[in-house]
């Protein structure tokens, strides 16, 4: 077992290491300090900064500790005089063409460039003739970039190559005249590409949105999980006076190891949009009025009170977001359900409930989440592997690079991947039940009779997956969005609890929204209690209440006109609800028209909460700036209004003892995603002369605050989210040209949207998602009718 | 996605490229890129452009940032226009002993244009600064595309130079 442990001599100290380490991994691990720029423990070595120089005995120069390899009896200087003089050099090459501008360099006082020339450097530079000035790149809306400060460590390019897997900064030139750069005039597009703002060593690559706003030494970090995903993945904010600057990854080598989604790093830019409610409001006569909280929280309780009385408890229904807090959506069911009404759901997007009874307690991975870049083969159905949980899809980069996973895609359209997949076409979106039901028969499943395929499957596909699903000992299927929000959900996670279960695979839902997961535990749903135990009576399930909306309503940090599978059309209903009450953070135009009472609550960084991610962890935060002006925390405002509805059980005192309470009643919950209820099965009509709309949800465009968040709205990512996206073999076709306009008709109503042509969208099919740009369609696919538009949109 | 760029390599070049692309194994075909870009410049007079990088990108199927990277890196790739016949005058240290600047003078003077430049007839360019082309036992010496004169003398540069079409 120890035979390839290896003892080195660094400085007169005895270390350990294991045989094939370089000598930097084994002095990081013992504390000693040697310099280093473009050593980074996650990247390739590229040894070319030169800066780890240490000297080694019997080696005639210095060698640099990030590219040799101990070896047993190796003895390390990494102070000696000789160490300290090429240590000195480098530091003074590297200097010479670095301009004096720390100042004015957003870097500054966190740079490690500057550090690194404290420590190691002199005082004075002999150089003394003209330095070099490389012009400024714009790489988009996220990534500032200052080039001439670059010291060509190359972090940035590896970075885009080993873990992003897009390639899309690289080495320019040669020697003075080397640049990194995109040599085109181009922005960067991958959906990680904030990392390597924290990877640059210097001020070259900086962030965009927090350029100029402050100094690094007047930040206060304070740790925190983003709430954009069911990742979790751990971050620190950065605030001052009160104020977030700029969010940064927290290292969890279990979760996030030390990167963070664009999605995840820039959100926070939305926290505080021009919308931003700072107090309650009430609604009279059609006028808002500015109250304090005590009339507002009294007119609440009246009101709904009032309703409850007169037409029974099922005049009262409720929606929470499941980026909510653990404790928010306790508390949020806990009133409704106080008042005898079962009818509280934050499935917003899903449109099939008819398995609910084969629901789990919560859906989930179905693994932990450094277990998934060690699976064999993988199975995803309906996943937007890039787009629904960015680092979801980075770890399966990983078990297909490291582990040489088998992984297949089943999914309505082709994506561009970063890592080698098979990619199946489901066909338009009901296709994915057909494939599950093939793919079950032949696992050897014995199908209930109603289960029968509308149209042939590719028997190629059926064969690779079923052979891939017998490799390896770590298989997984994963549930994607695409697949949950699917008008048969029910009997597709039959189908695949099915296959699961006769290829001996995991199952694995990827949830929706933050805290999907938490959300389920925590009873936000009809049919289920806190804990998975099921409800006394019934409740109307989220498709419902927004079908009808109840003459109570309350809505949860929601905006359900670009929230949910309803779309704007639910404008119209809500605005028919005699009293719809809004927690809300921010205050749009729509809510405005149909809310009747608007309360502002804190975001997830202003109130203490648990969230649950993906694994099933859960991560208890305080909160990290004051509430913003008179907006309270959103779980403090259920707690009065359920003390004032004389409801018991609402005298917490802090959100510890909330999430205690719930903690209490998980504490015998077992986690599995299968399912053994089929559902109904719904076949719609497909025509085979008519346009087949996709309708994936906009990477951008999941919730309020990243919608505000102006910067990714601005990212190549977002504007391509913006199109309707065809073939090129229809754009040849039909003669449309990227850029032209089509007149988009689905169930009655219009939308122009751009022509962007795209690789990957299957003839007859058009990709358009759901966001705001594409609000004036349902939320949902379906058949569409195109007419071109004589003007360009 | 951008629409296919291939069909700007000729025949010719897809098949050169292909030669060199059975020299390595079928995952490694960036070994190929060298090969595959200096065919590409030679089918285009002399340089390449972003186009015929993508192409190329496209053929080897790797990002096209990797294509500029070798691109910009090797000097004997241009990636801007330039005149069709390349000439190269050592000006290392062998050869500036024995007068290279002298003849980088002269061709100067006889074609009107500096190092870095090519003549306004599109028909030669002097490539700036040449290092080393291990032919010290004959310098001063040049490298006319791809051919090495040596002992070179302003008579007989004139001669080399006023053949070139």
């Amino acid at each position: 077992m120890h035979d390839d442990l290896i003892t080195i001599e660094v400085d007169g100290h005895r270390l350990q290491g294991r045989k094939g380490d370089m000598l930097i991994e084994v002095t990081d691990q013992a504390g000693v300090t040697i310099p280093r720029f473009c050593y980074h423990r996650k990247l390739s070595i590229a040894a070319n900064c030169r800066m780890c120089l240490v000297e080694v005995e019997r080696a005639p120069k210095p060698l640099p500790a990030c590219s040799t390899p101990i070896s047993e009896g190796m003895r390390v200087q990494t102070r000696s005089p000789k160490a300290l003089a090429a240590q000195r050099s480098t530091m003074e090459f590297l200097l010479i063409n670095h301009p004096l501008d720390c100042p004015i360099c957003d870097q500054g006082g966190e740079c490690e460039l500057q550090d690194v020339a404290m420590g190691y450097g002199e005082g004075v530079g002999q150089y003394s003739e003209a330095k070099r000035v490389v012009k400024d790149k714009d790489i988009g809306s996220l990534i500032a970039t200052d080039m001439t400060r670059c010291i060509h460590c190359t972090r940035c390019v590896r970075f885009g190559e080993e873990i992003a897997g897009l390639k899309e900064l690289g080495v320019v030139g040669r020697s003075d005249h080397m640049e990194i750069g995109t040599y085109i005039a181009k922005s960067v597009s991958s959906e990680l590409s904030g990392n390597v703002i924290d990877l640059c060593p210097v001020g070259a690559l900086t962030s965009k949105p927090a350029r100029y706003t402050y100094r690094a030494w007047e930040l206060v970090q304070q740790p925190h999980v983003a709430t954009q995903d069911a990742f979790g993945s751990n971050l620190y904010l950065h605030t001052r006076e009160n104020k977030i600057m700029r969010a940064v990854p927290r290292d969890n080598e279990l979760i996030n190891e030390t990167w963070l989604s664009d999605r995840d790093r820039f959100a926070y830019t939305g926290l505080f949009a021009e919308d931003r409610l700072t107090q309650p409001q009430i609604k009279r006569e059609g006028q808002w009025q500015v109250v304090d909280w005590d009339t507002a929280l009294a007119e609440v309780a009246q009101s709904v009170q009032a309703l409850v009385q007169e037409q029974g408890a099922n005049a009262l229904g409720g929606l929470i977001s499941p980026d909510a807090s653990l404790e928010e959506l306790y508390l949020f069911q806990k009133l409704i359900r106080g008042l005898g009404s079962n009818n509280v759901d934050h499935r917003l997007r899903q449109i099939d409930f008819s398995a609910d009874a084969g629901d789990p307690v919560m859906p989930w991975f179905g693994m932990d989440i450094a277990d998934l870049s060690k699976l064999n083969a993988v199975v995803l159905i309906g996943a937007m592997v890039r787009e629904e949980i960015p680092l979801f899809g980075h770890r399966l980069r990983q078990a297909a690079l490291k582990g040489r996973a088998k992984i297949h895609l089943v999914h309505p359209y082709e994506q561009a991947l970063t890592f080698n997949a098979t990619q199946w076409l489901s066909g338009a979106q009901a296709g994915m039940l057909d494939v599950l039901i093939v793919l079950a028969r032949a696992a050897g499943v014995l199908l209930p009779e109603t289960l029968v395929e509308s149209a042939p499957v590719d028997a190629l596909m059926i064969d690779r997956i079923r052979a891939d699903l017998k490799k390896g000992t770590r298989r997984a299927i994963f549930l994607g969005h695409l697949a949950q929000n699917d008008a048969n959900f029910g009997a597709i996670r039959y189908l695949a609890t099915q296959i699961a279960k006769a290829t001996d695979s995991a199952l694995g839902v990827l949830p929706q929204g933050a805290n999907q997961s938490g959300a389920w535990l925590a009873g936000a749903v009809p049919h289920r209690l806190p804990g998975g135990l099921p409800a006394v009576g019934s409740g109307a399930n989220a498709s419902l209440l927004l079908a009808e909306p109840k003459p109570a309503l309350l809505l949860y940090g929601i905006e359900p006109e670009f929230d949910s599978s309803a779309g704007m059309a639910v404008l119209n209903r809500l605005k028919a609800s005699e009293c719809v009450v809004c927690f809300t953070a921010h205050a749009s135009a729509h809510q405005r028209e149909y809310a009747n009472i608007l309360l502002p609550i804190g975001t997830a960084v202003e109130s203490a909460g648990t969230w649950v991610n993906g694994e099933g962890r859960w991560q208890p935060q305080r909160g990290i700036v004051r509430s913003f002006a008179d907006s309270r925390p959103g779980w403090k405002v259920l707690r009065v209004l359920g003390t004032l509805l004389d409801l018991s059980g609402f005298d917490y005192l802090d959100a510890a003892q909330i999430r205690n309470d719930i903690q209490a009643q998980c504490a015998h919950i077992n986690l599995s995603n299968l399912s053994d209820v089929l559902g109904a099965i719904t076949r719609s009509d497909v025509r085979a002369d008519a346009w087949t709309r996709i309708a994936p949800i906009a990477v951008y465009g999941i919730n309020g605050i990243v919608r505000r968040a102006e910067p990714l709205q601005m990212t190549e990512l977002a504007m391509k989210q913006n199109h309707c996206l065809v073939s090129p073999i229809d754009a040849q076709s039909q003669g449309w040209e990227a850029g032209d306009c089509l007149l988009i008709t689905q169930s009655g109503q219009p939308q122009s949207l751009p022509i962007k042509i795209e690789e990957g969208v299957p003839a007859g099919s058009l990709l358009i998602y759901v966001g705001v740009a594409t609000a004036g369609l349902p939320a949902e696919g379906g058949t569409v009718e195109v007419v071109r538009e004589a003007v360009a949109c | 996605m951008k629409a296919s760029k291939i069909h700007l390599l000729t025949e010719h070049t897809r098949h050169e490229i292909d030669h060199w692309l059975g020299k390595y194994p079928p995952e490694q075909k960036q070994s190929a890129l060298l090969a595959a870009l200096r065919e590409t410049q030679h089918q285009n007079s002399g340089f390449l452009t972003t186009e015929l990088m993508d192409a190329v990108a496209e053929y080897l199927e790797i990002p096209p940032i990797s294509v500029y990277e070798v691109a910009t890196f090797y000097s004997m790739l241009e990636t801007k226009p330039c005149g069709r016949h390349h000439v190269s005058i050592c000006t290392n240290i062998s050869c500036a002993l024995m007068g290279s600047d002298d003849i980088v003078a002269h061709c100067e003077r006889k074609l009107g244009i500096k190092l870095g430049q090519s003549t306004p007839d599109g028909r030669i360019y002097l490539k700036v600064e040449e290092e080393c082309l291990a032919a010290c036992d004959g310098g001063p010496m040049m490298q006319v595309d791809h051919v090495y004169y040596e002992r070179l003398t302003p008579e007989k540069v004139d001669a080399i130079l006023d053949q070139l079409e």
